[in-house]
């Protein structure tokens, strides 16, 4: 059995650490509100910028245009959405594990890496990184979001990609988090008809478009991207807030635990250990008569 | 003014919050085809934004520097998407009128360095800025 004072500094070493998680989820609990708000207000404003993309896909028939049709090139863009610290679960590693299990090829694939854990990942593994751009995910605002989609709409026309994807983390509430995969460019057709053109169900005139389809899909196309791409900036933060809460809750509940154990341990050693005291005290007494 | 029957929904978005969102007889923007207004009943039409100034005309008049973004017009309603819109007193008017200079003299001095599409569109805001101030 371990002595009393190796148990006693093993329960304090937990104890502090304790303290430590409690903190931390006490502080992600906090964040995990306001980026949920910021989550949500945004959400107006892509329901609505993915349905006029789809209205306008769906209704444009044939368009020639590289948006739609792609450029020829092999090369994959993925923007990485990741965070720039641990401890928050599987939060980064199931992001990573996305891209590098998805069909996407490693020599094809160009990454853009937002978040430092996963861009540290992705040298592991051999990807070729492009750019970084982890400062953006600390405090995510449109700007940067509208910066990173004209350096990829950049290299796009260029020729340089031929796709781009989006690997995030989807906020479905507090505790659900899915990490997803999202092909941004070339849009997809089929998927954009098959998107909710009118709710109402009924009728509706049809919709006109000021420029032609095709100029008005070469200005609306960059703001789409820009609002995905911002969109999954906020959703990943939401989630990586929400996943550090619970791993640091689980943590918490586990350091606990031992606790409890460890003083069941402790008193029993010391219990232990005045028994054996007594017990030799009297043998000596009794050695003396 | 703003009778019952002629009015329809008017609401504007950013990706960061609803910005405006209430009932009006008419609003009125620049678009990339030219400024437009636009009443009730008006023919469903997708725009895209220029720099300019929104006017929104309801209860009162208000008025708001949008610079980029586009617009869903429908029959009963009007929704613009914005990716950037300013309150005037959002607004400084210091540095509008810097910007201002800053574009005009890029535009005159002609240097083929100088990215003049953009110096137009910084122009534009600029002036959209400071219209709306005044």
């Amino acid at each position: 059995m371990a002595s009393m004072r190796d148990i006693k500094r093993r329960r304090s070493s937990i104890q502090s650490t304790g303290q430590i998680t409690k903190a931390m989820k006490l502080v992600s609990t906090v964040k995990l509100q306001r980026t949920k708000q910021a989550a949500m207000n945004s959400k107006g404003y892509f329901d609505y910028m993915y349905r006029t993309v789809s209205s306008m896909l769906g209704k444009a028939g044939e368009i020639n245009h590289p948006y739609v049709l792609g450029n020829g090139s092999t090369k994959k863009a993925v923007v990485m959405i990741t965070g720039n610290r641990g401890l928050a679960g599987g939060y980064n590693s199931n992001v990573v594990k996305l891209v590098t299990r998805s069909e996407l090829k490693k020599e094809d694939v160009v990454v853009y890496t937002l978040g430092k854990k996963g861009r540290e990942a992705m040298n592991r593994y051999g990807y070729e990184i492009s750019e970084d751009f982890s400062g953006m995910i600390d405090a995510p605002e449109y700007v940067d979001a509208m910066r990173l989609s004209t350096i990829l709409l950049n290299s796009y026309r260029n020729g340089e990609i031929g796709e781009i994807y989006l690997a995030y983390t989807n906020f479905k509430n507090t505790v659900v988090h899915e990490p997803k995969l999202m092909k941004l460019l070339p849009v997809d057709k089929a998927e954009a008809i098959e998107g909710p053109t009118d709710d109402a169900g009924g009728p509706v005139a049809p919709m006109n478009f000021e420029p032609e389809e095709e100029e008005a899909l070469e200005l609306i196309i960059p703001k789409y991207i820009t609002s995905i791409i911002y969109g999954g900036m906020i959703e990943s933060v939401a989630s990586e807030n929400g996943a550090r809460m619970q791993a640091m809750d689980n943590a918490t509940t586990n350091a606990e635990e031992m606790i409890d154990k460890l003083t069941l341990q402790y008193n029993r050693a010391r219990q232990g250990s005045i028994t054996q005291e007594l017990t030799e005290i009297i043998a000596g007494s009794q050695a003396q008569n | 003014m703003a009778e019952s029957g002629n009015t329809f929904k008017i609401k504007v978005i950013t990706p960061d919050r609803t910005f405006y969102e209430g009932d009006a007889t008419m609003v009125e923007f620049n678009t990339t085809e030219g400024a437009i207004g636009v009443y009730k009943n008006h023919v469903p039409m997708t725009v895209i934004i220029k720099p300019g100034v929104l006017t929104i005309t309801g209860e009162d008049v208000k008025k708001a520097a949008l610079h980029s973004g586009f617009v869903e017009i429908l029959q009963d309603s009007v929704t613009i998407l914005a990716e950037v819109i300013e309150w005037p007193d959002e607004i400084d008017e210091m540095r509008a009128l810097a910007a201002k200079e800053r574009a005009e003299r890029l535009l005159t001095e002609r240097d083929p360095k100088t990215d003049i599409a953009r110096a137009e569109t910084a122009l534009a805001r600029a002036m959209a800025r400071i219209s709306v101030k005044k």
